[in-house]
């Protein structure tokens, strides 16, 4: 399988003074939108919120649909459980998710672009504010007819399911959609919309900024380019990086573990835990285990029963308990696995919940419930010791 | 007209009479009335002609929209497995005694509420924790006592 070595890249937290993030939009808007997502589709850019959708087909589509009124809105539901690069970006460069929230409105045809941010993110909220209104009076002075509003979550894991968004937008119980209709279809407020990552928009002004060529050089033919990584747990450096896709899971252990890491968990809490006799042949990437970017090492010291116990807790309380496989499901996964370690039910029970797993993957209305298989089986079939005894 | 009646008046005439307004109006009462109360639940329903139980099942979905009385500021601590590795326990269990409450609680004298939240986003700075909007990472059990205790002198 094709791969990359470790290489660290600096083009998200980058800064261009020649060509910043309004002289982007300015430079882009002269572009015909057909040739924009020609380049889109070109750069092989994938969603980078964990889907990983290809991003020019979606603005594509959007762009088919035939509506006077559309909208561009940014994913900042940042929930993810070991994911915190979006907080950073919105942080340090939010005038580059602004700007590829406006290439997008331009090429769809949406004149208002909405950022839904985490209410764990207030204390940014005004700074935040203030960029977008300065933004903004750049776009006015630009005469661009697009314009950038904020909106704020409630505390709500779900609302990063994109119809789960919209609802909560529409003042609604975030509980996500029946699929189809799709958001490019029908999103918020029932009109074609783009929804897109935190991260996937600043890549999109940065593909305008220097063009397909140089973003497609990176990475690997299914997971072009880079991304960014948020490396917590038993690491000495913690913290946000932006690298390369494509690389052995190897050698990212080897730069970021501390010498004893027995598993990584990729991806999140919904996301896979592999553990160390696999490091060698696992690439991050849409051909190996794709992520939203959390990369969370334990240890030999860490009980991966614990670890467990916290992702089925947290997936308890998250579940918007709309469809019953992912409300009924979650509970009973915990249950049974206290049941087991207590010794009130025998080994074998873990492959009657992995059953339920398998069920509530085929069952599950959203990505949330689907999702929960993926750590389970992962880390009962690689730890199964440590779920027993 | 009560406080709460003209705070929801003046936030509909800000964000809009209609349901897409829902959300930035019920988080402007709770920025400034900590919780949702029925009174303010019902003065919501009528400005924005919505049902009262429309409000109440939009209210009730969401953590930070709380339903049930607040103390003047509320502490979360992030309880999700990279501040659990990072020690969370044990700072629960000091701001747990100095309050003299347990998780959920009010203290006596109406100053906090202690809650825990799910993965807040700072896991490569836990363990982690918000009072009100603010945030505080990389805290330890003496670090977040000396916070609290800073908010308590701010709170009359």
């Amino acid at each position: 399988m094709e791969q990359k070595p470790l290489k660290k890249i600096d083009i998200i937290f980058g800064w261009d003074d020649k060509c910043t993030p309004i002289q982007v939009v300015e430079k882009t808007i002269k572009k015909t939108a057909e040739n924009i997502i020609l380049d889109m589709i070109d750069s092989g850019l994938k969603g980078r919120g964990g889907a990983g959708f290809p991003t020019g087909l979606k603005w594509k589509f959007c762009r088919n649909e035939d509506s006077d009124i559309k909208y561009v809105i940014c994913n900042a539901d940042e929930g993810e459980p070991g994911t915190f690069k979006d907080r950073e970006i919105l942080d340090k460069v939010p005038e580059k998710i602004f700007a590829g929230m406006t290439i997008c409105g331009y090429v769809i045809g949406a004149r208002e672009g909405y950022i839904y941010i985490r209410g764990e993110y207030n204390f940014m909220l005004k700074t935040l504010q203030q960029k977008i209104d300065l933004f903004n009076q750049q776009l006015h002075d630009l005469k661009v007819d697009f314009r950038v509003y904020l909106r704020s979550g409630s505390g709500a894991y779900v609302c990063g399911e994109e119809s789960a968004l919209f609802e909560s937008m529409e003042g609604k119980r975030g509980e996500p959609r029946n699929k189809p209709p799709y958001p490019t279809v029908a999103g918020y407020n029932s009109k074609p919309t783009v929804i897109n990552n935190v991260e996937t928009l600043v890549y999109t002004s940065e593909i305008c900024r220097m063009g397909p060529e140089q973003f497609k050089a990176l990475g690997t033919s299914d997971s072009r380019g880079s991304k960014v990584f948020s490396v917590s747990g038993d690491t000495p450096i913690a913290g946000i990086y932006e690298l390369e896709l494509g690389m052995p899971l190897k050698d990212f252990v080897e730069e970021f573990g501390d010498g004893d890491s027995k598993a990584i968990q990729v991806g999140g809490a919904s996301g896979h835990c592999v553990p160390r006799k696999k490091f060698n042949d696992t690439i991050i990437g849409f051909e190996g285990i794709p992520t939203g970017g959390s990369m969370m090492i334990f240890n030999s010291s860490r009980s991966m029963y614990n670890v467990l116990h916290d992702y089925l807790e947290f997936f308890t309380e998250e579940s918007c308990g709309q469809c019953t496989p992912c409300r009924i499901g979650c509970q009973q996964l915990l249950k049974g696995i206290e049941a087991v370690k207590k010794g009130e039910r025998p080994p074998t029970y873990l492959d009657d919940l992995k059953r339920l797993t398998a069920t509530m993957k085929i069952a599950a209305k959203c990505g949330l419930g689907q999702s929960v298989a993926n750590p389970f089986t992962s880390i009962v079939d690689n730890f199964r010791e440590e779920i027993i005894y | 007209m009560t406080n709460t009646e003209v705070l929801i008046h003046d936030l509909v005439e800000k964000h809009g009479k209609n349901r897409n307004a829902l959300m930035p109006v019920l988080q402007g009462v709770v920025a400034c009335e900590k919780f949702l109360s029925e009174e303010a639940m019902v003065a919501v329903a009528r400005e924005l002609d919505l049902s009262a139980a429309d409000v109440y099942g939009t209210a009730s979905f969401y953590t930070f929209l709380d339903t049930k009385p607040r103390g003047k500021n509320i502490i979360r601590v992030c309880k999700t497995i990279s501040c659990h590795m990072q020690g969370k326990e044990a700072i629960i269990k000091a701001i747990e005694s100095h309050l003299m409450v347990k998780t959920g609680e009010t203290s006596p004298d109406k100053k906090f509420t202690l809650l825990t939240a799910n993965c807040l986003g700072w896991c490569h700075k836990g363990p982690v924790m918000l009072i009100n909007d603010e945030v505080f990472p990389s805290i330890t059990s003496e670090k977040a006592i000396e916070i609290i205790e800073e908010f308590a002198k701010k709170t009359i």
